[in-house]
């Protein structure tokens, strides 16, 4: 190829790329944008961080996100061992389970742990143990919720690395802690501080998980943000705790980006390596308490929300479920079947907006320079990693005035939860994309093939997997996106979380057996599309 | 454009020069295939043997030069419209897609019906010695099977002409000398003109008609296998076709097969060993080969510091030994001085 023909392709690519960043900047950099504006403006940011309340709060949102982060590696690390290392029997089942929660939606969770405690009455009504309300209770929601995190990360670098190099260090004398702590840790490190630093952002920015099980005595700077924007009406004190907010997660994004890419070792193989089988009693034992304490955490809380979605009266039926066609005597002006279509319609469009804008971004990014590639890798990431109640409030404030002037629009739900969907179609596309060998494409071309039916021959039926699983991430993120479209949905045009986290703040024993009803179907849902997900995804994929 | 004629058939390749950069990878090159020969292409890795490939399959454009194929000129042509066939050394077989989909890739492309492409599909598994394999996945195939699959992948298109880019390289020794051999079989009995590029000369002996020696962009010798590796005309080639005696010009003198110019190439037969006290050579080194050992000698020449040569005998010597060392002129080869 020549000079210029290079350049022309790079070009195309540019313009290719250009599509992605126009979303990004319209309906992410603008909003958020506004917000820091906002505040910076009226220079009340200082104001509101030098009051103590704030140093409270910001010091209690970190410590408890660093407390969930330490607890969910303490029960997620002997658990993604057994997933990467032992074969034992019905291993995808047990790493599906695992791996569930992991696009849970927060309010299922918190929603399912809410009614664990009142089964087990430790919800503080008979006098006894109470954990409802509790901090306690907030970090073993996280640790349900995030355990997914560290089994699929850490237990997806696991199995990548070669057994052989630990028995070398046995074999060479090293006793078994000897070899954990100076073979198996510093190996696995890229992915322990991948995963932590995910989980500790999870954490810190939770928001349904504290709203539901923490309760009012328990804030922290995202319930605060929540509060102040649509409680109290104080944008101002909203807008500087969203800066604060911003800052830290940058901050935080920052050092853990070094951290991981400090760890990044070599020798990591292109396949797992097979897992071995149980051979021994000790073996079986071994394996058993390791992976018992995190599917114990994720089976009870699910268990238990089925079974109260069942409980109607002193039995069991389907009386909650049937509750849910009708829209009286609620509070939701809508029946929840109404909002489950809701949620179906807007998660669907908003899949597809995924789609479209992270596979033209995957595409960029594979076939762009090396530099404006990596720039919008990281770009598109930052959505991730802001929190959704910022992002929900910004569009709330921005896009209020023409040329975009959405917020009486239905449409700007799916696109605040495509922003959210857009980094797990990335994530999933780009290594599909950049696995695809040059020389199969030229072993194509040379057996005949145009370019474009190379690419349609060679590249899409790889790629076609990877495109569908980016889908499914997307369709079961948006179902469960809670933050961001509790500012954004219409009162008459819930979605699921919407309604479900109405009727858990209302009295009444039947509407929180509708909630429950409503949170069993949302998880069945979510479910489904991990299995998809699970069935699909390519065995040797790294990443999510 | 012009379409330029020539009366030759076959492959024709002039002047093509390719430049990545400030590096010239083919420098001004020019290579002809005739129909139904085995052309061996051969050259320490980086001197630009794939890169030629890669022109004349039209992945690459050359800065100059052009080639046609039985007179009608290909160069501007793009590379699925050429009709030849390429074999890459990794094989790039596609992953997603059996092994009789593989080989009937090229089928497909040209339009060929589910029938047509079964039936021909099925004729060349069995010309490469893997009949009833269509169903197989790509990833169970072992090294040898999945380089059969591709060499009957390029052959099922029936290309005008094959190219092969180190296709054993990746594999072990016998297997390497098993597959070569057959290789040769295959092309012979297609008929199919062929070039075969690889850094094994054991392997370019045993597959192609013809040897063109490569090196640093540059054809440096190109002609019959058995001429070039009598006459390999240049030190490099000499060093490259396995030859491990070669002497310089006052050596040579001194042994008196020398012109005082010129470099020889020492065929092992035509040196002599005779025991004794007063030799011109010491015995510096034995290694035990299984029927022959090969013996190093430090040869002892007026004015010239120890030379060694490489003598396989079937009665080892011991280090230290003195031996007299004399040189048959008749097989010796001068060669050009070219360093």
């Amino acid at each position: 190829m020549t000079r210029r023909a290079r350049t022309r392709r790079a070009l195309a690519w540019l313009v290719v790329g250009a599509v992605p960043v126009l979303f990004l900047a319209a309906f992410f950099a603008y909003p958020i944008g506004s917000i820091l504006g906002r505040g910076i403006s009226d220079g009340s940011v200082l104001d509101v961080i030098r009051r103590r309340s704030t140093g409270r709060l910001l010091w209690f949102t970190l410590w408890q996100a660093a407390a969930s982060t330490a607890l969910t590696f303490l029960a997620g690390l002997p658990a993604a061992w057994v997933v990467a290392r032992v074969s034992v029997p019905g291993r995808r089942l047990l790493r599906a389970l695992l791996i569930v929660p992991f696009v849970l939606p927060t309010l299922v969770v918190g929603a399912a742990l809410q009614a664990t405690f009142e089964r087990f009455g430790l919800d503080g009504s008979g006098g006894g143990l109470r954990m409802q309300g509790t901090v306690w209770a907030i970090l073993l929601a996280h640790v349900v919720f995030n355990v997914a995190v560290v089994v699929r990360i850490v237990g997806g670098y696991w199995a990548l690395l070669d057994p052989r190099v630990e028995e070398a260090a046995r074999v060479l004398g090293a006793s078994r802690w000897r070899v954990a702590r100076e073979v198996v840790v510093p190996r696995l490190a890229p992915a322990l501080w991948g995963a932590a630093g995910i989980v500790f952002l999870f954490c810190f920015t939770s928001f349904g998980v504290i709203l539901t099980v923490g309760g009012p005595t328990h804030p922290t700077v995202e319930t605060e943000i929540w509060r102040h924007a649509t409680q109290r009406t104080d944008f101002t004190t909203a807008a500087a705790l969203a800066i604060l907010q911003l800052l830290t997660v940058v901050a935080l994004v920052g050092v853990v980006n070094r951290l991981e890419r400090h760890a990044a070792v070599r020798g990591v193989a292109r396949r797992p390596v097979p897992a071995r089988a149980v051979r021994s009693v000790r073996q079986a034992l071994g394996a058993t308490a390791a992976v018992a304490p995190a599917l114990v955490l994720v089976v009870v809380p699910l268990g238990v929300l089925v079974e109260r979605s069942l409980a109607v009266g002193g039995g069991h039926g389907f009386g909650n479920y049937r509750a849910l066609g009708t829209a009286e005597t609620n509070g939701l002006f809508v029946s929840p079947l109404q909002a489950v279509g809701n949620s179906l319609a807007y998660a669907a469009v908003a899949a597809a907006l995924a789609v479209v804008v992270g596979g033209l971004a995957s595409a960029a990014i594979v076939h762009a320079g090396r530099r404006s590639g990596r720039t919008m890798d990281l770009a598109l990431m930052i959505p991730l990693g802001t929190s959704a109640v910022t992002l929900g409030f910004g569009m709330l404030i921005a896009l209020d005035s023409p040329p975009l002037d959405l917020r009486a629009s239905r449409v700007i739900v799916p696109i605040a939860q495509a922003l959210v969907g857009i980094p797990f179609v990335v994530r999933s596309m780009v290594p599909a994309l950049r696995a695809v060998d040059a020389h199969q494409r030229e072993a194509a071309a040379v057996l005949g093939a145009s370019p474009a039916r190379a690419h349609r021959e060679v590249d899409l039926p790889i790629v076609a997997r990877s495109l569908l699983v980016g889908a499914a991430f997307a369709f079961a993120i948006s179902l469960g996106e809670f933050g961001a479209t509790s500012f954004l949905t219409r009162p008459d045009a819930p979605t699921v979380p919407v309604a479900m986290f109405r009727l858990l703040g209302q009295p009444g024993a039947a509407l929180r057996g509708q909630a429950m009803a409503l949170g069993t179907l949302l998880a069945a849902l979510t479910a489904v599309s991990v299995l998809i997900i699970e069935r699909l995804r390519p065995k040797d994929a790294l990443g999510w | 454009m012009v379409i330029a004629t020539t009366d030759e058939s076959g492959l024709v390749a002039e002047g093509l020069s390719v430049r990545f950069g400030a590096t010239v990878a083919v420098d001004d090159v020019s290579l002809s295939v005739g129909q139904g020969e085995i052309v061996a292409l051969v050259g320490p890795s980086g001197c630009g043997k794939s890169t030629l490939l890669r022109v004349l399959a039209g992945l690459e454009m050359a800065g100059a030069g052009r080639v046609a194929w039985d007179g009608e000129d290909v160069t501007r042509r793009v590379v699925h419209e050429r009709s030849f066939g390429l074999m890459f050394q990794d094989h790039a077989l596609f992953p997603h897609r059996s092994v009789g989909d593989n080989v009937g890739f090229g089928l497909r492309m040209k339009g060929a019906d589910r029938t047509a492409r079964q039936r021909r599909v099925a004729e060349v598994l069995a010309l490469v010695g893997l009949s009833g394999f269509e169903a197989r996945t790509v990833e169970t195939l072992s090294g040898g099977e999945a380089q059969r699959v591709a060499l009957a992948r390029s052959l099922a298109p029936a290309p005008r002409l094959l190219m092969l880019d180190e296709p054993l390289g990746s594999l072990d020794r016998t297997l390497r000398d098993r597959l070569a051999r057959d290789l040769r079989a295959v092309l012979t009995e297609l008929g199919l003109a062929a070039i075969h590029v690889t850094h094994d000369q054991e392997e370019a002996y045993a597959v192609a008609d013809r040897l063109v020696v490569m090196r640093a962009g540059r054809i440096v010798r190109d002609g019959l296998a058995a001429q070039v590796w009598a006459d390999p005309q240049t030190e490099f080639a000499a060093a490259f076709l396995g030859h491990e005696n070669v002497l310089g010009p006052a050596v040579a003198v001194a042994l008196g097969v020398g012109d005082g110019t010129h470099s020889v190439v020492v065929r092992e037969a035509a040196i002599s060993l005779v025991d004794s006290p007063e030799g011109n050579a010491v015995v510096t080194d034995v290694q035990f080969r299984g029927a022959t050992s090969q013996i190093t000698l430090a040869l002892a020449v007026a004015g010239v510091a120890d030379v060694l040569l490489r003598v396989h005998v079937g009665r080892p010597p011991t280090v230290g030994d003195r031996l007299w060392v004399s040189v048959d002129r008749l097989h010796v080869v001068s060669l050009r001085t070219d360093g």
